[in-house]
């Protein structure tokens, strides 16, 4: 963990030399779910609802699986450029040291510029917190955290996954994108809006539904009989980092260097 | 003119190298687009007033944007062209007997067309023959093809020129990446890509339809949807082909400034 931190300070320490293009790209970030979140409103002054959704209620959903994507893409920011430093050859130096590759390739980039998206998210899940009509007690409060928490873990996942990839093939793999990108996107929205098949799959295989669906319906009071199950959704969406620590576990095994 | 021609084809036949990366990108905008139309379908099932747009032609909307989606992308960088002005290698290029604005433009539009030519056709094919309501369909007439093609290339031809304005303030600010996000972001937005142009509120609307960027992709795909009659398109290409035309003056000039000024440092 001391480590960690070493490598962070110092990757700020290498961003702040540029200090007008770090300022620039951070505003940038700042914008790009601002129109998002720009259309996401202009939809409702037209229509009102959707499906039963007020706007406040799918901009709660919006800022949670927003923040979620800022963080992992800050934190696991190394996991998405990884087919660099395996087709440089770059990363049989990780291999060498004695520590986890796992910390050290979570240490080799970190991008602070996101803090630009982030601070979008925050304020409107701000915005949204003072507009909806709920009693908030702890244990929402709670349930909201790990909505958060949950979404981080899951964006991760899928970032630690394409790049254990890399092991199999060196190149990038674009097709990730569809559950990174794809995900948020998707998940600005409450899950039931879609068909039965996305919602099921990204329930059950990919469980963006435990980040923003279920916890949600409990916050806002929606749901229907027990809530121990809905308040502990985003716990099961924790435990998808676990298959994807195995898988790669097995891609290090597997690692043949390019030699590059 | 030759010149440009080749730097057009060579540029043509490097970004038709790159399948795996363009299947991997049909797979991802078919994605995205299936998720764009279920929320619109979401928005549509319950509303109450008639939206301005049917679904059927806003679904052709979404089709297209993500078919032609290196056509109207304005985010669409030559890392190399970056790297040219910042490193300082422009001077090889100062030496060449053509002008540059040419060559950098034949050599965007070469990289975009290419793009599109690998992944349009794709996805065009699959949405045609998708089960309603996801399907495409074909325009309603000949004509309206015909001037959904005219008005596509034109709308191209102004994105590249667009891009050149991008391209050239690196020059001044030398720093591509925050500056031309914003840009970026901004023209997208007011271009239709975020939410249709018919679906963002009135007072949006007027701002939208005096800037350029909506001539790039709004105008050509509601052509195509029928949303816009022949009449009101014929209209619509005599505004593009000044756009076309304004653009391209300012960013020769702006471009001609910027050389005169620019210093290389050795190294």
């Amino acid at each position: 963990m001391k480590l960690y931190w070493k490598y962070i300070v110092i990757l700020f320490k290498s961003q702040m030399q540029y200090r007008t293009s770090f300022w620039l790209l951070a505003l940038g970030q700042f914008l790009v779910p601002f129109s998002a979140f720009a259309g996401l409103y202009f939809l409702f002054e037209r229509f009102g609802q959707i499906r039963g959704w007020s706007f406040d209620e799918v901009a709660l959903c919006f800022s949670v699986i927003h923040m979620a994507f800022a963080i992992s893409e800050c934190f696991a920011r190394g996991f998405d450029s990884f087919s660099v430093l395996v087709a440089g050859g770059d990363f049989d130096r990780l291999l060498v040291r004695p520590r986890g590759t796992v910390v050290q390739v979570l240490g080799s980039k970190f991008e602070f510029t996101r803090a630009g998206r982030l601070l979008q998210s925050v304020m409107v899940l701000i915005w949204a917190i003072s507009q909806l009509a709920v009693d908030w007690t702890v244990l929402k409060a709670i349930t909201l955290l790990l909505m958060v928490a949950s979404g981080v873990f899951i964006f991760s996942g899928i970032f630690m996954l394409a790049a254990a990839m890399c092991f199999w093939t060196i190149q990038g793999l674009e097709i990730a994108n569809i559950f990174t990108d794809g995900g948020r996107e998707m998940g600005q929205y409450p899950l039931n809006i879609y068909q039965k098949w996305v919602s099921r799959f990204f329930t059950f295989i990919i469980p963006f539904g435990c980040v923003n669906y279920l916890p949600l319906l409990y916050i806002l009071d929606k749901t229907t009989g027990n809530e121990l199950p809905y308040m502990a959704a985003p716990l099961a969406g924790i435990l998808f980092i676990v298959p994807c620590l195995l898988i790669w576990r097995i891609g290090v095994r597997h690692y043949r260097s390019t030699g590059s | 003119m030759k010149a440009y021609i080749s730097v057009f084809k060579l540029r043509l036949n490097n970004g038709l190298q790159y399948r795996t990366a363009a299947l991997a990108g049909i797979a991802t905008q078919f994605f995205w687009g299936f998720i764009i139309i279920m929320v619109f379908e979401a928005f549509y099932s319950q509303a109450l007033i008639d939206p301005p747009i049917s679904l059927t032609q806003l679904i052709t909307y979404v089709w297209l944007q993500q078919a032609f989606l290196a056509f109207v992308m304005l985010w669409f960088r030559d890392n190399e062209l970056f790297q040219l002005i910042t490193s300082g290698n422009i001077a090889y290029e100062l030496c060449r007997p053509s002008g540059i604005y040419g060559l950098w433009y034949a050599k965007l539009l070469a990289q975009r067309l290419a793009s599109a030519l690998l992944r349009s056709l794709p996805i065009l094919a699959v949405a045609f023959f998708l089960p309603q309501p996801y399907r495409l369909p074909l325009p309603a007439d000949p004509l309206t093809f015909i001037l959904f093609a005219a008005t596509l290339l034109l709308g191209l031809l102004i994105m590249v020129s667009l891009s050149m304005l991008m391209y050239i303030s690196v020059f001044i600010t030398l720093s591509p990446a925050g500056s031309l996000l914003m840009f970026g972001v901004t023209g997208e937005f007011l271009a239709g890509m975020i939410i249709p142009v018919p679906l963002m509120p009135e007072w949006l609307q007027r701002i939208v339809y005096v800037l350029p960027f909506r001539w790039t992709a709004d105008f050509p795909f509601r052509i195509y949807s029928g949303h816009i009659p022949a009449d009101e398109a014929l209209f619509g290409i005599l505004i593009q082909l000044i756009w076309l035309a304004a653009i391209i003056g300012v960013g020769r000039r702006a471009m001609a400034g910027v050389l005169r000024k620019v210093v290389v440092q050795g190294g």
